[in-house]
């Protein structure tokens, strides 16, 4: 890429990175979220949807 | 009449979790496919251009990040409108899960385009129409995720910022127009034409495979925070009810 090389890179860069945290942000409160509903679920099943 | 598609049923917060439950792998797995064929085509398999060299390949993730940063805030307006007209219990939460989404595409884009403004255009930055109005939807963007938590009664910070996203819209067809509109460093329009695009297919492939990646993506991500943001309000509601 020669010289552009030092405009590209940091261009994907910015744009991966970008990418990548909102993903694994999202993915990590989403599993919190799951967690802490099964705690309360499990200690009082009158709370689950099944219920 | 109860025929035909009705997209209010889906503003049932149940209904949306199994929704989403059904989509999300869908959504994801299609992203990563596509993102490996488009980075694929993106970086090896499309030429470099006769007069930008390799810094064309910039525009395959500037584009689809410009496209998503402008879905967004479209989709956003219509979440507000939608919490302001119909109180849909879903809209403030699609609000507050595309709002960083949305303000993360704005400012990638505004970043790749200025990388690829230098080398181009000799400078990083020039305040045109294009630009600026850019700018503008970044702080639209940070302005509803700013107001929406400005408030200690959250209600009211939700029906604030559902208001600046209904009032920014007119934003949209300012940025779409503006290189037509006023004479803009940035180019006019190339893809979106009543002619055509005027990309070469070798290019306009994995731009278009780029643009569907990210589209995928924006909804996984934008799914994957509106689902735990209701589950969290079940959690609220089970510990409150203990």
């Amino acid at each position: 890429m020669g010289g552009d090389a030092a405009f590209v890179w940091p261009a994907y860069g910015v744009a991966a990175l970008m990418l990548i945290a909102f993903a694994l942000l999202s993915w990590r409160r989403l599993r919190a979220a799951e967690r802490a509903l099964e705690r309360v679920t499990e200690s009082d099943p009158a709370m689950s949807d099944d219920a | 009449m109860a025929t035909g598609f009705n997209i209010h049923r889906f503003a049932n917060p149940g209904r949306f979790l199994r929704l989403a439950g059904a989509l999300l792998p869908w959504l994801t797995g299609g992203a990563v496919i596509l993102f490996a064929v488009g980075l694929y085509l993106a970086l090896v398999g499309s030429p470099p251009d006769y007069q930008q060299g390799d810094t064309v390949r910039i525009m395959y993730i500037h584009v689809p990040s410009a496209w998503m940063a402008m879905m967004g805030y479209g989709l956003l307006g219509a979440a507000g409108a939608s919490a302001l007209i119909w109180r849909h219990p879903l809209a403030d939460v699609a609000s507050e899960a595309i709002a960083p989404v949305g303000a993360g595409f704005t400012f990638v884009a505004l970043v790749t385009g200025s990388l690829w403004g230098k080398p181009t255009w000799g400078t990083y930055w020039v305040w045109d129409a294009r630009l600026t109005s850019f700018l503008v939807l970044f702080f639209l963007y940070v302005g509803h995720i700013a107001l929406t938590h400005a408030f200690d009664e959250r209600q009211r910070g939700r029906r604030s910022a559902a208001i600046i996203a209904v009032v920014g819209l007119i934003n949209l067809p300012i940025i779409k127009y503006s290189v037509d509109w006023w004479n803009t460093l940035h180019q006019s329009e190339s893809i979106l034409r009543m002619d055509g695009p005027s990309i070469d297919p070798s290019m306009l492939w994995p731009l278009f495979t780029m643009i569907v990646a990210f589209t995928l993506y924006f909804f996984a991500v934008v799914m994957t925070r509106m689902k735990a943001m209701l589950l969290e309000a079940r959690h609220r509601a089970a510990a409150f009810a203990r």
